[in-house]
């Protein structure tokens, strides 16, 4: 059984067909890539998955559970965690309370505990901190703790986005183009980081980006989507001459005649 | 490196909270026997404006849960107050003519006002979190209205006296000095240690961005709800103070106007800053009276103020940040990694 299973998963808009018949499975340690053209459907997969749209057909399948129709927050916490396409850090606030945000299912004092100001709750918001310091550390973001996050130059902010997606400890790491707006500097040491969390932390690495030399130098796995289809599967060497891919990028061949 | 932008700096508390509460217990015990000074000794004129102050502190405080802290614009707040006036002035005054009043009776009955104030933002919450921004205003507006229309229109209930159009009057005055300030401890540090431990950065995030703090596993619904729940409680309890300390209710004064003036301590004391609503609303209570030297322009300088003050520091007195906070202490660093379930 797989960790995440998405079975002939279909989404329409009205008329629009969004996704069509979208299988995928994704395990523990696993990275795979979703690429495609602007508009086939990428980012839609993700918010099936996380809960934002609901499927007008088709099953999202956590660990052989269904996931399909609870809210996003629950589908957090049932371990599947995610970055946004245009970045949503909280930018009022700083850089650790961001992270701390996602400390917040954590049992605990409850809210009376809290008030009232018992050990206990003392105790948990130092474990809180310093779990979320070391977090930061990890990924270079700790001397900008109090930083407002707003403040941060854009790439910290993408990496930021990241720490704060694994705060909440998922299973599943879902990336929507983490690479976009960087140099090639910034490319360099995310694809760098992907490699820490996968190692590091064990999750499973779901990715959606159009910097075709970091999916092709990290991905395990390449789904193209063009039009809500899967055009193709495979490792990155087979995607790369694969004649649909190449025509869903670059339009057909001009035929030659005479 | 500096943090002048920061919003909310990491606090690991240097003193234990029992060492705190301690304080905390003892402060509200002197205010007792001061309180009892006060009545005798200080200008009666004096002593109202503190007590309104007062008044005033607890819904700046409660409403900056709801609209500056967790972002959600409400203009009902003054509705959850008459709620809770009303629950008061009404036992009290049937009561008083039955029995003779007591402290524990009193406790009993601001307790129960705040209850009632409670519910009724569950009631209002529940439907209109689901509103955003000018609508849920707009709702919650409503609600307020909705509220004074129904006490204008009821003159008594199961035999209690509630006034009607004329207001209820007589009501036993049970509020002093030691009332209103103990409730505006429990109010204030009710909601700091709320909205600044870890689990209270959900109300700053759903500010922030819902559809992010949804991403994070915050279940905003709830948070948002709990928010209005406990902003309403402590308007509802400020209403039963503000009965008690005037003996007289009118339906008027808890309409659109009143729901204004307490929005207006929020912005200009700094949208999420609990000191600086705090501060806001001890301002905006006393300039008014220290105004009427120049009774015929007393609007018109308090309004060009709050203008001037709005073009000078759109971010309100504090902005978001607290009083007192200037650098950040040091955090103790685990030793393990953050680790997957």
């Amino acid at each position: 059984m797989a960790l995440l299973e998405i079975v002939n998963l279909s989404v329409t808009f009205g008329g629009l067909r969004a996704l069509c018949g979208f299988d995928f499975t994704l395990d523990a340690g696993d990275l795979a890539a979703l690429i495609g053209p602007n508009g086939a459907g990428k980012t839609t997969a993700f918010n099936v998955v996380t809960g934002v749209y609901h499927p007008t057909a088709g099953d999202v399948r956590l660990q052989g559970r269904s996931i399909v129709g609870r809210k996003p927050f629950r589908i957090n916490r049932l371990g599947i965690a995610r970055t946004f396409q245009n970045i949503r850090l909280f930018a009022g606030l700083t850089v650790l309370d961001n992270v701390l945000v996602g400390f917040n299912r954590s049992p605990g004092a409850g809210f009376l505990g809290t008030v009232i100001g018992t050990p206990r709750h003392a105790r948990e918001e130092l474990v809180h901190q310093s779990a979320a310091m070391t977090l930061l550390e990890t990924f270079g973001l700790d001397q900008r703790a109090d930083d407002r996050a707003g403040a941060l130059p854009y790439g910290d902010q993408r990496r930021l986005e990241i720490a704060r997606a694994l705060a909440t400890r998922p299973r599943i790491l879902l990336l929507d183009e983490p690479a976009a707006g960087m140099n090639p500097q910034e490319k360099v040491e995310l694809m760098e980081l992907i490699h820490l969390i996968q190692r590091r932390f064990g999750v499973g690495i779901w990715l959606i980006e159009h910097d075709m030399h970091l999916v092709m130098s990290i991905a395990q796995r390449i789904t193209v989507l063009d039009h809500g289809e899967v055009i193709a599967v495979g490792a990155p060497a087979e995607i790369q001459c694969n004649p649909k891919v190449i025509e869903a990028y670059l339009g057909e061949p001009l035929t030659t005649s005479g | 490196m500096g943090n002048a932008d920061a919003d909310h700096p990491v606090r690991a508390g240097r003193l234990p909270s029992w060492v705190i509460n301690l304080f905390l217990i003892v402060l509200v015990a002197i205010a007792w026997p001061l309180s009892r000074l006060f009545d005798s000794q200080i200008d009666p004129y004096f002593l109202d404006l503190i007590i309104r102050i007062g008044i005033a502190i607890i819904l700046a405080v409660s409403l900056n849960l709801i609209n500056g802290i967790t972002g959600q614009f409400s203009l009902g707040h003054a509705g959850f107050m008459a709620m809770g006036a009303y629950t008061c002035g009404v036992i009290a005054k049937h009561h008083a003519i039955t029995g003779g009043a007591s402290v524990p009776f009193f406790l009993g009955v601001t307790l129960l006002s705040g209850v009632v104030g409670a519910l009724a933002g569950l009631l209002i919450g529940i439907p209109t979190l689901r509103l955003r921004g000018d609508y849920l205003a707009i709702a919650t507006l409503g609600f307020g209205e909705i509220i004074y229309v129904v006490l204008t229109k009821i003159r008594s209930i199961g035999g209690c006296e509630v006034g009607g159009a004329a207001g209820l009057h007589d009501i036993p005055t049970f509020t002093n000095f030691f009332w209103v300030f103990a409730w505006g401890m429990i109010c204030i540090v009710f909601i700091w240690r709320l909205v600044y431990s870890a689990k209270g950065k959900a109300f700053y995030a759903i500010r922030e961005d819902e559809i992010a703090a949804a991403a994070m596993g915050v279940d905003t619904t709830f948070y948002k709800v709990t928010a209005f729940v406990i902003g309403a409680f402590f308007a509802g309890v400020a209403g039963a103070l503000a009965a008690t300390w005037s003996g007289n209710l009118a339906p008027g004064s808890f309409r659109f106007m009143r729901s204004v003036e307490i929005v207006v301590m929020v912005v200009l004391g700094g949208s999420g800053s609990i000191t600086g609503s705090i501060l806001a609303a001890a301002v905006l209570t006393w300039l008014p009276e220290q105004l009427r030297a120049v009774e015929q322009w007393r609007m018109v300088i308090y309004s060009l103020l709050l203008i001037v003050m709005m073009l000078v520091r759109p971010e309100g007195l504090l902005g978001r940040r607290e009083l007192w906070w200037t650098r950040r202490r040091a955090i103790p660093r685990a030793t393990a990694t953050v680790a997957p379930p």
